[in-house]
């Protein structure tokens, strides 16, 4: 019997921990890129009502998943063409796009409420995958394996490509990178689309996986998490799927006692305690004298004007 | 002097490089106007001018990151357009920038891959890195992170970055305002070892010995216009230098033997804590000052002197040790305005943002340092009037060219900043002044009025420290100069008895690459 509780409780985490990993890796290669985008909740609510009434619809939930990736890449890319061709303050414009995020999905979606689409299905063969021991390998959701392989491609990409160096200069140093010669408002753009399409996917995952139904702000906040993370992480990728990790482990923690009947402290309490104990826990661990390697990219959230 | 071989040759071949007619104009101002000048292959060319002259926005053109208005750029003959960075890199271009373009969080080798168009995998770059370090005597680690290395090395990296490219015309844009004499020696070794070997060097300064020491000729712009063509070795630096500003040069008065009074400032003991995130911690600071006496400290940016600044100012109180004194008085733990009430006046290092306030009007940055000396916000409540009218006698006895006391900080030049920073502060008749680097990036007729007025401050019987890495300026001023390096203060010792090479090799690097000041065995 606690051998099966155990089961559910990682299968819970990996559920948990799958959607803020993704929108917050995405949101790392942004950061790391000198582009401060606050709008990572936003775009996990279009994603997660694209990727919903796309299923519905097509009754293809994969089809969802790519939907929604392209509609948050197309809203950040109005984030996008405000800040760095506009040269808005990616604070406020972040924030507006969440805002408008909100209210667009709560518009899109309201058809949507109260009916039910397929599950993303597993990838591996039915007997694997519902076997009562084998699920903890092969049961979870495509997009947990891909979290987790986005993980080490993000790295990779950062520290072994020509293209990542290139990046993670123009985040160090704009002025520096384009006296250079280095297109730093074109690859902004791209990091702010691909930060975009990672977020959509992330939302997709909470309402064709975790619940495969629409509910207004159904992400309930995590974007932000996700944010938190990529700050406390030191933009390290590893330590965004430490801490995406130990956010879902929390939060089954905290499902699990509510299930068990455990109730010595107020819901409420219990529902803040996975983003407190996350943010906690990173803050403490990245705090002290920190290195080069692991401090702020130079140019986050500072504007970029080609001039003189 | 006989001809050389490169001399002979010469006239047969079309100029490396040539420009006719080059002009470029910004909103309101003509940055160069029918500039024109030829550089030989093999040639150490130097562009000499004023801050202001126009001499970067013309380098810029040459190196595609700016185009020109008007005007034709010739390549070995040929007609070239040079469209950005990469185009002038294809023709054979390497530049090495004034504000190395280098990224602080990142390896010696990452950033040299950067500044490549293709480059090759990184163990193959690696190992040209090491053939060009061997082949130039250029001592650089290739792992090393950038923000550890000092000056000198840094610029470095730029110059390997240049050379793997193979350049035939190598730009240097004032690569020595930064680098101790014996740095200096190096770099001119290395230009002329790669000149000889047929590159020609565009070299823009406005350090005058240097050119005199290095280049072959010469190319003087002064308002975006070529005024003068000369040979650097048949000149003076005095007749260079009335060529660049257009006008005779006034000499500094010095006052040799003025009687000194008691000690103004002192200090003892004094650490303090790296300013984040690549800051030098400041070990056990000792030195005083007398009234009537300018006391000078030497050293390359980035080995405490910012944190000596600080903490002498009253702006960085938190983890600060040590005693420092004012008129026998302990100031220790006051903080900016209760020094300044004592009469401490210190002028940092940034005039934008750090001494003065770019966004607002020169009376109001007027107030923000006199306010308690000159009683301008009695009670709590500006007094504008008075703060105009003091901000105007600033202006008016420093000769800051403003448009008046409403013009905003950011609207003047540095010079003329500058001079109204020093003014705002030496008006308020201190007992101690601390500048740091008071005449970094000002025109030769700006720091000659600012030095002049320290000189005179000093006179009136302040205690002045003037905190500086250009040698020549502490010469020019101190009566008694030491030399600051990792944190640590050397014994100060009168100008009389050093010699420029003696506080060089204090001066060493950031890493004590040369050997420590006596105080470092007190500290340890």
């Amino acid at each position: 019997m606690s051998a099966m509780l155990l089961i559910s409780v990682v299968m819970g985490i990996a559920g948990a921990a799958t959607p803020i990993l993704i929108a917050a890796l995405g949101e790392l290669v942004v950061e790391k890129s000198g582009v401060l985008n606050l709008g990572v909740e936003g775009m996990m609510l279009i994603g997660a009502v694209t990727a919903f009434a796309v299923s519905v619809h097509t009754g293809s939930p994969a089809l969802g998943c790519l939907a929604a990736m392209l509609a948050a890449a197309l809203s950040s890319l109005i984030f996008a063409v405000l800040t760095l061709t506009l040269t808005a303050n990616q604070v406020a414009t972040g924030l507006a796009l969440t805002i408008f995020g909100t209210g667009v999905s709560a518009l899109a979606g309201a058809p949507y409420v109260g009916i039910t689409t397929t599950r993303l299905g597993s990838i591996f063969p039915q007997a694997l995958a519902e076997d009562p021991w084998l699920r903890v390998l092969f049961g979870h959701s495509p997009l947990v394996y891909l979290g987790l392989i986005l993980t080490f491609g993000v790295w990779w990409f950062l520290a072994r490509t020509r293209t990542g160096l290139v990046l993670r200069a123009v985040g160090e140093g704009d002025e520096a990178a384009h006296s250079i010669g280095y297109p730093v408002l074109k690859i902004r753009y791209l990091a702010i689309l691909f930060g975009g399409a990672m977020a959509g996917l992330g939302g997709s995952y909470f309402s064709l996986v975790l619940t495969p139904m629409w509910a207004e702000r159904l992400t309930a906040g995590r974007g932000w998490i996700a944010i938190a993370l990529v700050v406390f992480a030191s933009w390290r990728p590893a330590w965004v799927l430490a801490g995406a990790y130990l956010f879902g482990a929390v939060i089954t923690l905290e499902l699990q006692s509510k299930a068990a009947g455990f109730n010595a402290f107020a819901p409420e309490f219990l529902s803040s305690l996975p983003y407190l104990a996350t943010i906690v826990v990173l803050a403490v661990i990245s705090a002290g004298r920190r290195s080069a390697k692991t401090r702020a990219p130079a140019c986050l959230g500072r504007p970029f004007r080609a001039s003189a | 002097m006989a001809p050389t071989l490169k001399e002979i040759l010469r006239p047969a071949m079309p100029p490396r490089l040539e420009l006719s007619g080059i002009t470029k104009r910004f909103p309101g101002v003509v940055a160069n106007d029918g500039v024109g000048f030829s550089v030989a292959a093999g040639e150490i060319h130097a562009l000499l001018g004023e801050n202001g002259a126009g001499k970067s926005t013309l380098v810029k053109i040459i190196y595609g990151v700016q185009q020109a208005d008007e005007g034709e750029l010739r390549w070995n003959g040929a007609p070239v357009s040079i469209e950005s960075p990469r185009a002038a890199r294809r023709l054979g271009i390497a530049m090495v920038f004034q504000h190395f373009s280098l990224f602080e969080a990142m390896t010696v080798l990452e950033n040299i891959a950067l500044g490549m168009d293709d480059p090759p995998p990184q163990r193959e770059l690696e190992a040209a890195v090491r053939a060009v370090l061997d082949t130039y005597d250029l001592g650089l680690d290739p792992h090393r992170d950038v923000f550890t290395l000092s000056v000198g090395e840094r610029q470095r990296i730029e110059i390997v970055r240049a050379l793997l490219q193979n350049p035939k015309l190598l730009i240097m844009d004032e690569p020595t305002s930064v680098l101790t004499p014996q740095e200096v020696e190096q770099l001119f070794a290395t230009l002329r070892r790669i000149a000889a070997e047929g590159c020609s060097i565009l070299y823009i300064s406005h350090k005058l010995g240097e050119i005199q020491a290095l280049c072959e000729s010469a190319t003087i712009l002064r308002g975006g216009k070529v005024v003068a063509t000369c040979d650097p070795r048949s000149e003076t630096a005095r007749s260079m230098a009335e060529m660049m500003i257009g006008g005779s040069l006034k000499d500094v008065a010095r006052r040799d033997g003025a009687p000194v009074g008691p000690v103004r400032l002192a200090v003892d003991g004094l650490s303090a804590p790296g300013e984040p995130p690549f800051g030098t911690t400041l070990k056990d600071v000792g030195f005083s000052v007398r009234g009537g006496e300018i006391f000078g400290i030497a050293g390359v940016a980035g080995n405490g002197q910012n944190e000596l600044l600080l903490a002498l100012s009253g702006e960085r109180l938190e983890e600060v040790t040590g005693d420092i004194r004012i008129d026998e008085t302990c100031v220790c733990g006051l903080g900016v305005s209760a020094r300044r009430r004592r009469g401490l006046a210190a002028v940092p290092e940034e005039r934008n943002g750090h001494a003065a306030v770019p966004a607002l009007s020169l009376s109001e940055n007027a107030i923000l340092s006199a306010r308690t000396r000159k009683r301008l916000a009695a009670g709590g409540l500006l007094r504008l009037g008075a703060a105009k009218a003091y901000a105007s006698g600033v202006i008016e006895a420093f000769s800051v060219r403003a448009t008046g006391a409403a013009a905003k900080a950011r609207s003047l030049s540095g010079g003329n900043l500058q001079k109204f920073v020093m003014g705002r502060e030496i008006l308020q008749d201190p007992a101690v002044l601390v500048v740091s680097q008071p005449t970094w990036g000002v025109d030769a007729g700006a720091a000659g009025f600012i030095r002049q007025a320290m000189l005179d401050l000093a006179a009136r019987g302040a205690a002045i420290v003037v905190i500086s890495q250009d040698l020549d300026e502490l010469f020019e001023l101190a009566d008694r100069i030491a030399v600051i390096n990792d944190g640590h203060l050397s014994p100060a010792r009168p100008l009389a008895e050093v010699t420029v090479d003696e506080i060089g090799l204090l001066m060493g690097g950031i890493h004590g690459a040369a050997p420590r000041p006596a105080t470092s065995e007190r500290a340890a």
